[in-house]
């Protein structure tokens, strides 16, 4: 069953076509995983599903409803939380506030907001920090926090931009973990990462672009042998050798 | 503040135009009550919600202007400005907050100063309505300030319960949130331009009486007064940045040193400056004392540079910093 679909997805920064004819499903209870080099258009994806950017032309389908052009505070109750590559913590605020604010997006009262905010803390295991500033935390943390902040919001689907970036091995298994748990409570998941452990552990499947437009998809196995994708990623000598 | 501290501050003003019989000292609590009213107002949507706004003066002008012209054009009390005043500031923030909210930080503050000026020319000009240049007179109902008094103090009171109550509830999370990052904000299913609409109506509803309380108190306004950049807006600043940003009771200290600052210089370091230029009959002495009254603008300034510098929270938020440095060996007692 498909829960989430963009269709030809079309992106103009002046005369540059960041994002050009982009489309793909996710089904429900999915992982996609959104791989590119530096600039290929990834971010700018996530940032046209939340309509940070309107898009040029295309369309975002949640649900099989049309969302395009909603307002980004509609699409996040609409269901699609998503987190930031370079992280916007609440910095003056505690971490357990942080995540209240978010849970408010559903919640009908102050201490259902508050229970619930707990209750994501404790599942993404972040309630030991819980009051701290969230400005204090050091940025595994601060990633952490991102996608407590956005499961707060209780989301059908999730975009998770480099949550794993500036990780250390073990928060990175940490990392992959959640993730998977994320998956397992029935959220799908669309992952942009360049940590290769990452992605190709967790996805279901990958969706390759480059230079704004598609270049490959299929599963983690099919991908890591597909020459386009080698040679876009790794450099076309990795694709000869 | 620990838990009494709200209650015992409290019961002091309550008693204090009774044990305090002296007016000069009660006129001067009755605007230190209403620059507590102001404060909160400006706090809710520069210090919570980020909004950093420099025309106050529009919102307070425009609740003053309201409570005169209903006496004066349509025969009713000014007191009945207490809650028109702050429905028209309400009326001007709306469609003000509309258009603005789209533009960001300095360019907010900007379009809020802009807002400032235009209020004060259209008071100005529309002179069959405000009379203009010659003000608005009306004849106060008390003769005693102590009336006055507890009608400040109420109107105090209940800005801070109600910044208190708001900043606790679902709106004071947004607020804060649209402070620390409006982007994030929005990506977590807050609809920052209504929030900030709402923050900057509750500023204004506020402002908006504390203008109609000033035409009461005062029994004379004219554009100059009540609209005036330095004496209001910026003030309103001044209020909240020396009391401390974002913080409930920063307000209420910001309004006590900042009129206290202000009496200080217009009555030349309290006559200290006359005082000495008679005893030592220098000429230059009675100018420098005749100028330093005007000069309670440059010293304001030096106040914003040192408490910018050494207390970058305010009063209220930089308090532990503050007994910290004077109180070092009771620091030690505790410790040890």
């Amino acid at each position: 069953m498909i829960l989430f679909e963009v269709k030809n997805l079309v992106k103009y920064f002046g005369g540059l076509a960041a994002v050009n004819n982009v489309s793909f499903q996710v089904n429900k209870g999915e992982i996609l995983g959104l791989i590119g080099p530096n600039g290929s258009g990834k971010t700018t994806i996530f940032n046209l599903i939340s309509n940070f950017h309107p898009v040029t032309s295309g369309s975002v389908h949640l649900d099989g409803d049309e969302i395009t052009g909603f307002k980004t505070n509609k699409i996040c109750k609409r269901g699609i939380g998503r987190t930031f590559q370079v992280v916007k913590p609440l910095g003056r605020l505690t971490v357990l506030d942080n995540v209240i604010a978010a849970a408010f997006s559903k919640a009908r009262n102050k201490h259902e907001a508050r229970d619930f905010a707990m209750e994501t803390l404790r599942f993404c295991e972040l309630d030991h920090r819980k009051d701290a500033l969230a400005k204090s935390l050091p940025i595994g943390e601060r990633k952490r926090l991102e996608i407590t902040r956005a499961m707060a919001t209780q989301p059908k689907l999730l975009l998770l931009d480099e949550t794993a970036a500036g990780l250390n091995p073990s928060e990175l298994d940490a990392a992959i973990n959640l993730i998977q748990k994320i998956r397992d409570k029935g959220v799908t998941i669309i992952i942009v990462e360049h940590i290769m452990k990452v992605i190709m552990t967790i996805s279901d499947r990958i969706h390759a672009i480059n230079f704004g437009q598609t270049i490959a998809e299929g599963t983690p196995k099919e991908m890591a042998d597909h020459p386009a994708v080698i040679e876009a990623y790794l450099g076309e000598e990795y694709a000869h050798g | 503040m620990n838990k009494y501290g709200p209650i015992i501050l409290l019961i002091i003003l309550i008693l204090f135009p009774v044990v305090i019989q002296n007016s000069y000292y009660q006129h001067l609590m009755i605007l230190v009550l209403m620059w507590v009213v102001i404060g909160s107002g400006w706090n809710v949507i520069a210090g919570y919600t980020g909004q950093v706004s420099f025309g106050d003066a529009a919102f307070f002008g425009t609740g003053a202007y309201t409570a005169g012209i209903l006496t004066t054009k349509l025969g009713l009390s000014a007191w009945w400005g207490m809650a028109f005043g702050g429905i028209m500031a309400m009326a001007i923030a709306f469609p003000f907050g509309w258009i603005c909210f789209r533009l960001r930080g300095a360019y907010f503050a900007l379009a809020s100063l802009a807002l400032n000026e235009v209020m004060r020319h259209i008071a100005t000009i529309w002179e069959s309505l405000t009379d203009g240049m010659v003000g608005i007179l009306i004849m106060p109902s008390f003769v005693s300030k102590v009336p006055y008094y507890y009608i400040a103090l109420g109107l105090a009171v209940v800005s801070v319960i109600t910044v208190q109550v708001v900043m606790k509830s679902k709106w004071g999370y947004y607020f804060l949130s649209i402070r620390e990052d409006q982007d994030a904000a929005e990506s977590l299913g807050i609809d920052t331009h209504h929030y900030k609409m709402l923050s900057l109506n509750i500023a204004a509803f506020l402002t908006g009486m504390a203008g109609a309380l000033f035409m009461n108190y005062m029994g004379f306004i004219d554009p100059e007064v009540v609209f005036s950049l330095h004496d209001i807006s910026i003030m309103a600043i001044l209020v909240g940045i020396v009391g401390g940003v974002g913080t409930l009771y920063g307000p209420v200290v910001g309004a006590f040193v900042m009129v206290a600052v202000h009496e200080f210089f217009r009555t030349g370091f309290f006559g200290f400056f006359k005082g000495l230029a008679a005893l030592t009959g220098s000429d230059s002495l009675l100018t420098a004392a005749k100028y330093i009254g005007h000069a309670h603008v440059l010293g304001f300034g030096i106040l914003v540079v040192l408490v910018i510098l050494l207390l970058p929270n305010g009063i209220v938020g930089d308090w532990n910093k503050i007994i910290g440095k004077f109180l070092p060996v009771k620091n030690k007692g505790v410790a040890t």
